[in-house]
């Protein structure tokens, strides 16, 4: 089957990149700061098979880095982004090295506990500022001398940094070792048999997975100008597996549609009031019963039914000959 | 990389400068921002909403009012959601000030933004103290109340009227510390005595052991430094353990009208806490209530509603007075440089720093067979004089107070 990813990416790219004009950027960003969040979080659970419900841990802790780094001790944007990365993908590290020995359920709940105390260190730590957050983070400018006081100047900053991040999985899931990593979702114990070290496997996808996670969360601390702990609480966990749902898990681009949908309700419904949360639930129930492959995977699914008749006359005559 | 070349050009094409000053539209925009869906809901939500339009309504029957509107959104207690509708109305929607918000991270994230944007915020729901303090701005009043006055309301007046020896029940982290540690010094420079603390975790679901050791602690008054669930779980249970019948005292730091509305009085007798407003305190008050009641499913106004009205009331005087709701920081210093009054707040004032200032009520839940009817809840057992209600101008670390 011929593979349309590339041509699709650089339509959404083309349209992201004049999307600004029309809709406002702050709210771009965010969606794209998410949309990279739950990108990450699809490597594992798409790729690997592993649900993790502790992905708040490197979102929101990468964020207080961020938010602290550049605030506190001065430093540029890109220093205090590369230092969120660094520190959740370490984070990532340390969790993953305890969580992968455990599937499914345990899986799980052990990323679950371990993000739980992230979030309580979060509480706790002077640095964070407890429930007030790390607030009025400056916008200096990047490198020195790009101005990212303009919400512009940022979206593209922001844009450039999204499109990094999903060439980089793009890459991943499409490279010998995303098709070992495809094995081991499919066939762990057969995946063993034939040699792979699977541990070393998984905890390197769980490393990409939580450093990835952390540039979306360091930058969006820049792109609020603050960091607080909503990013840290395991419901920000559960809006990623929502995200990652209503998209269509396992597939390239429904991540980040599952985020946009997520982000333009919880942004656009504030208006409805205390009906957000009810429109959301409905959508999401909607979705896991209708669509159970998410929005795009049913796209996908459908684009393959019509596909597969005319694969099928044109392939026998070949395979009659043969 | 065809598409790294298009970003490229892309981005120069619209990086032009942020459009300097807006003029004003002609219209007076105001967002009320709050918490429509989750534990703020009750105490300000649609009913802040309500609040607002009727102080214009009752504003512009005296005054000839051009058109005003108000728009109003769920932050849903985040503040990067928060955030993100600051900007957009400020921005795109033409908003010229907030009203309300509850949640102090989302208050200090508006706050922030505001300032850069020079707009107005007028907080009524927000607690915290650090928005006349450190991160007081030219262009926010804070209005109704804050930690500091709730902690200095209750800790002060509680002593002078008997309750000299405190037990604290802490939730453990930042905030619930300040609390306590602002209490215990109103407590003990008032000659009262902290005979004990214990910190439970957050958010906590048992309080048993915790309110066991104040219970032998024989202190006079259980001082509860929590806030929302944790509040209202340890009165539940220090009910169920009897603690106010064993002749102790609860006093909330941070309890609103609603709160005990929910826990009903059965529950929450005893309890002593400080509010700023109640409804059936004065004629003018029970008006308002009556009307508020009927347009909110039967339910009375808290302090934080009945904020938004005065505030909102005073903003659109000193906008006509301005001719011009154009400049944020033009507006707030007019506001500053008004002395207050309306209908529910009577008169009063609005420091440098932003604080408004108006006396505090200490008050003491009814108990059953003492209330007369529905949302009859509390007796007055204390005013704490406008003066003394609120920090000292000084001691706010507000840069914007000259020395």
């Amino acid at each position: 089957m011929k593979n349309y990813d590339m041509p699709i990416f650089a339509a959404l790219i083309a349209l992201l990149l004049v999307a600004p004009l029309a809709v406002y950027p702050v709210f771009l960003m965010k969606v794209l700061c998410f949309a990279l969040f739950a990108l990450a979080f699809n490597l594992l659970v798409g790729y690997v098979g592993l649900l993790s419900f502790g992905h708040a841990m490197f979102f929101g802790f990468s964020a207080y880095i961020s938010a602290y780094t550049v605030k506190s001790w001065g430093w540029n944007p890109e220093f205090g982004i590369l230092a969120g990365t660094a520190v959740a993908a370490l984070l990532g590290l340390v969790a993953g090295a305890i969580a992968i020995r455990r599937q499914g359920i345990y899986f799980a709940m052990v990323t679950l506990a371990l993000a739980q105390m992230v979030f309580f260190f979060c509480l706790q730590a002077p640095f964070t500022g407890g429930e007030d957050g790390i607030q009025g983070v400056p916008r200096r400018a990047l490198f020195g001398i790009l101005d990212i006081r303009s919400d512009m100047n940022f979206y593209y900053v922001v844009l450039a940094i999204f499109a990094a991040g999903f060439l980089i999985i793009y890459r991943t899931i499409h490279s010998p070792f995303g098709q070992v990593l495809k094995a081991i979702r499919e066939n762990e114990p057969r995946a063993i048999s034939l040699g792979y070290k699977v541990d070393q496997y998984k905890l390197l996808a769980f490393v990409l997975s939580a450093g990835l996670t952390g540039l979306a969360g360091s930058t969006k601390a820049i792109v609020f100008q603050l960091a607080s702990l909503t990013d840290v609480t395991w419901q920000m966990s559960g809006e990623a597996v929502l995200m990652t749902l209503v998209g269509g898990m396992g597939t390239v681009f429904g991540p980040m549609v599952g985020a946009a949908i997520i982000i333009t309700m919880q942004n656009y419904l504030a208006g409805f009031g205390e009906y957000v949360l009810v429109i959301q639930g409905v959508i999401f129930v909607i979705t896991v019963l209708l669509f159970r492959r998410g929005v795009v995977g049913e796209i996908a699914a459908l684009g393959a039914r019509l596909a597969r008749p005319r694969e099928e006359t044109v392939t026998s005559p070949a395979t009659a000959t043969h | 990389m065809r598409w790294k070349a298009a970003a490229l050009s892309a981005l120069t094409a619209f990086a032009a400068p942020a459009a300097l000053a807006q003029m004003s539209d002609g219209v007076i925009k105001i967002g009320v921002m709050n918490d429509q869906s989750g534990t703020y809901a009750d105490l300000s939500g649609q009913g802040s909403v309500w609040a607002a339009r009727k102080a214009i309504d009752d504003y512009c029957k005296s005054n000839k009012c051009e058109k005003i509107e108000v728009v109003f959104a769920d932050h849903q207690n985040k503040p990067d959601i928060g955030s993100n509708i600051v900007r957009q109305w400020y921005d795109v929607d033409k908003v010229d000030v907030v009203v309300d918000v509850p949640t102090s991270s989302v208050a200090l994230a508006v706050n922030n933004i505001t300032k850069e944007k020079n707009k107005a915020f007028l907080v009524s729901g927000a607690a915290a103290s650090d928005l006349t303090g450190k991160a007081c701005s030219p262009n926010t009043v804070h209005w109704t109340y804050d930690t500091w006055a709730l902690a200095n309301g209750t800790g002060n007046a509680v002593v002078k009227t008997g309750g000299d020896t405190w037990f604290f029940l802490t939730a453990d982290y930042a905030f619930g510390h300040a609390l306590e540690r602002d209490t215990a010094a109103v407590v003990e420079k008032s000659g009262g005595k902290v005979v004990g603390r214990v910190r439970h975790p957050f958010p906590g679901q048992d309080f048993s052991s915790f309110l066991l050791q104040a219970q032998q602690s024989k202190a006079k008054i259980l001082g509860l430094a929590n806030a929302g669930s944790d509040t209202t779980n340890s009165i539940k249970q220090a009910a169920e353990f009897g603690i106010v019948q064993g002749g102790q005292k609860l006093a909330g730091l941070l309890v609103f009208i609603t709160d005990v509305h929910a826990l009903g009085l059965q529950t929450a007798q005893g309890l002593i806490l400080t509010e700023a407003w109640y409804w059936d305190q004065t004629d003018a008050n029970r008006a308002f209530s009556a009307e508020f009641e009927k347009a909110n499913k039967g339910n009375k106004p808290t302090m934080v509603q009945a904020g938004v009205y005065s505030a909102v009331t005073h903003y659109l005087k000193a906008v006509h007075e301005l001719k011009s709701d154009a400049d944020g920081a033009a507006v707030v210093a007019k506001m500053k440089a008004t002395p207050t009054e309306d209908a529910l707040f009577g008169k009063g004032e609005i420091r440098a720093d932003g604080r408004k200032i108006h006396p505090m009520y200490l008050f003491e839940v009814k108990s059953p067979k003492d209330s007369k009817g529905k949302w009859d809840y509390y007796t007055l057992r204390a005013t704490i004089p406008a003066a003394d209600a609120f920090r000292p101008i000084d001691q706010g670390e507000c840069p914007l107070v000259k020395k």
